[in-house]
């Protein structure tokens, strides 16, 4: 049987439903575990299930050892459908069936209809029928399937054109939802390579990551529409748990300024060419830090922003290309060697590093003796250790060169695809 | 009269759910082997040592082991088959 917090009942219960096992045994202390005393969570063991109200160790003895009924031994197989048309109604009311349903982002959408859908699916030469993935909230979780229609469905919702469509298509093909489900807030960001940019008219100058352009705008929502409705939801307390929730989750996306950068692209660093569109899906947004120049005292500035990220979710540095200049001028001429020097400079005590939530899921890593976990494991507590290996840095060049401005932002790259696959 | 529109539906496809039986329950846990399966979330070991102490306290009948799985995540068929070799029942926990 499980035990679990009382925040995570009606998600255990969604997710042993999913499994077919819907009368699974699960027990249920108070919430939170984590920074609790070995005292206080004695308490917890001793006192009452915080569902059910009795003896949080007599549910969990009960769940071992009474004897099972008859629908415990069939477990609970059924299928489910979802159609392909709703029935017909007035754009009023079927706007608040979107917004009830929770297929929104609680903002308005444009409603889809059969025109709009067939309109957008003429963006790409794919079938309507054609399998084009499958998502879930989370590795736990069942994975949905979905068709080029459905993603065609939640693009008009987005606004989008039909231009737009290999773009979402790639995106909805990355297997990266945009709707994680972690209890850290996660939000999945793309950076667009290649000359889909200029195909599509996106913004990769002034206002980059503003709300100043259709196409970066509504790809972005797009993705994140399609993430919640394709992989089954994306509802708080069941399939959605970001205790603070991510601002980027509404729509980010940042084409590349490959023809005002000093530096190789992007996707070219990851092996394409540089004729091919290619989406590169950034998984964070957790923090964004800030700051100008480079001036004269760049270095530590840039150390002390590499000191305050969440050690857990390595920086994507968004650079303006007056500030990637100002570097190539102090001999940084590719974006591997700044990457290198941050590397070696984003630096915190073994204490510090390892007094951190999400770092002590990898502590099993270290254990077993995987580099460079295990090094950082075995220093001394006072010791200063390197946090990110280089290759989980990653650098993009955008900006309307306004002001030699910089961002780090929180995101680790989960996937790179061809965007002319889907066209 | 407003206009009566038809649209799509946005949701993707789920899979089909198929029933798992239960394992059978144990009619005592006297002189039975428990595993407590610690699922690595920051804390969850103090809480299985926690828990562990318990069974000692209360049921030093019972012999509650802690195992842990090897990685975050990430499913461990070796730690699975240590419980089915010598475990009779197993309490998996707990997070965050």
């Amino acid at each position: 049987m499980a035990v679990h917090t009382q925040r995570f009942a009606r998600l255990c219960n969604a997710t042993a439903l999913s499994m077919g096992m819907p009368r699974l045994r699960q027990a249920y202390t108070p919430h939170p575990v984590v920074d609790q005393s070995a005292a206080h969570l004695r308490g917890y063991i001793e006192g009452n299930d915080a569902i059910s109200g009795r003896p949080f160790m007599q549910e969990v003895l009960d769940g071992l050892t009474v004897p099972l009924e008859d629908a415990d031994l069939q477990g609970l197989s059924f299928e489910r459908t979802t159609p392909r048309l709703i029935e017909p109604d007035t754009e009023d009311t079927l706007q608040r069936l979107f917004e009830e349903n929770r297929w929104t982002d609680m903002l308005p959408i444009v409603l889809p209809t059969e025109a709009r859908v067939a309109a957008m699916l003429r963006g790409t030469s794919h079938p309507p029928d054609t399998i084009v993935g499958r998502l879930r909230p989370t590795v736990f979780r069942e994975a949905w399937e979905f068709t080029v229609e459905k993603v065609a469905v939640n693009a008009v919702m987005a606004g989008a054109r039909p231009e737009y469509f290999p773009v979402i298509l790639a995106l909805a093909a990355s297997g990266v939802t945009a709707r994680s489900s972690s209890t850290t807030s996660f939000a999945a960001i793309p950076v667009i390579n290649g000359p889909i940019r200029d195909e599509l008219a996106m913004n990769s100058g002034i206002g980059v990551m503003g709300p100043y352009n259709h196409a970066n705008a509504t790809i972005g929502r797009a993705y994140g529409l399609l993430s919640q409705n394709l992989q089954g939801g994306s509802v708080p307390n069941e399939s959605y748990m970001g205790s603070q929730g991510n601002w980027y989750a509404y729509t980010a996306v940042i084409p590349e300024a490959e023809e005002r950068s000093p530096w190789q692209p992007l996707h070219v660093q990851k092996g394409f060419k540089p004729a091919d569109s290619v989406a590169s899906i950034f998984f964070g947004g957790w923090y964004t830090h800030a700051g100008y120049g480079p001036r004269a005292t760049w270095q530590e500035k840039l150390r002390h922003a590499l000191a305050a990220v969440e050690q857990y979710s390595p920086p994507l540095f968004v650079m303006d290309p007056i500030a990637a200049r100002g570097f190539v001028d102090l001999g940084f001429d590719t974006k591997e060697k700044l990457i290198a020097w941050c590397a070696d400079n984003a630096r915190l005590t073994a204490r510090e590093y390892w007094d951190n939530q999400a770092i002590q899921l990898l502590r099993p890593k270290a254990v077993a003796g995987v580099e460079p976990y295990a090094s950082r494991l075995k220093a001394d507590p006072d010791e200063v250790i390197t946090i990110y290996e280089p290759s989980e840095i990653n650098i993009v060049v955008a900006g309307g060169e306004t002001q030699g401005a910089w961002k780090m932002i929180s995101g680790a790259l989960r996937a790179t695809v061809s965007i002319d696959a889907w066209r | 009269m407003t206009q009566r529109i038809t649209v799509h539906d946005p949701r993707g496809y789920p899979p089909k759910v198929v029933g798992k039986r239960l394992s059978p329950r144990l009619s005592s846990l006297d002189g039975k082997t428990v595993y407590l399966v610690d699922c690595l979330f920051d804390n969850s070991a103090v809480f299985m040592d926690q828990l562990q102490q318990w069974f000692g306290e209360h049921l030093p009948a019972v012999d509650a082991r802690i195992i842990r799985p090897k990685e975050t995540w990430a499913d461990d068929p070796e730690m699975r088959a240590a419980i089915v070799a010598d475990g009779d029942a197993a309490i998996l926990g707990i997070g965050l």
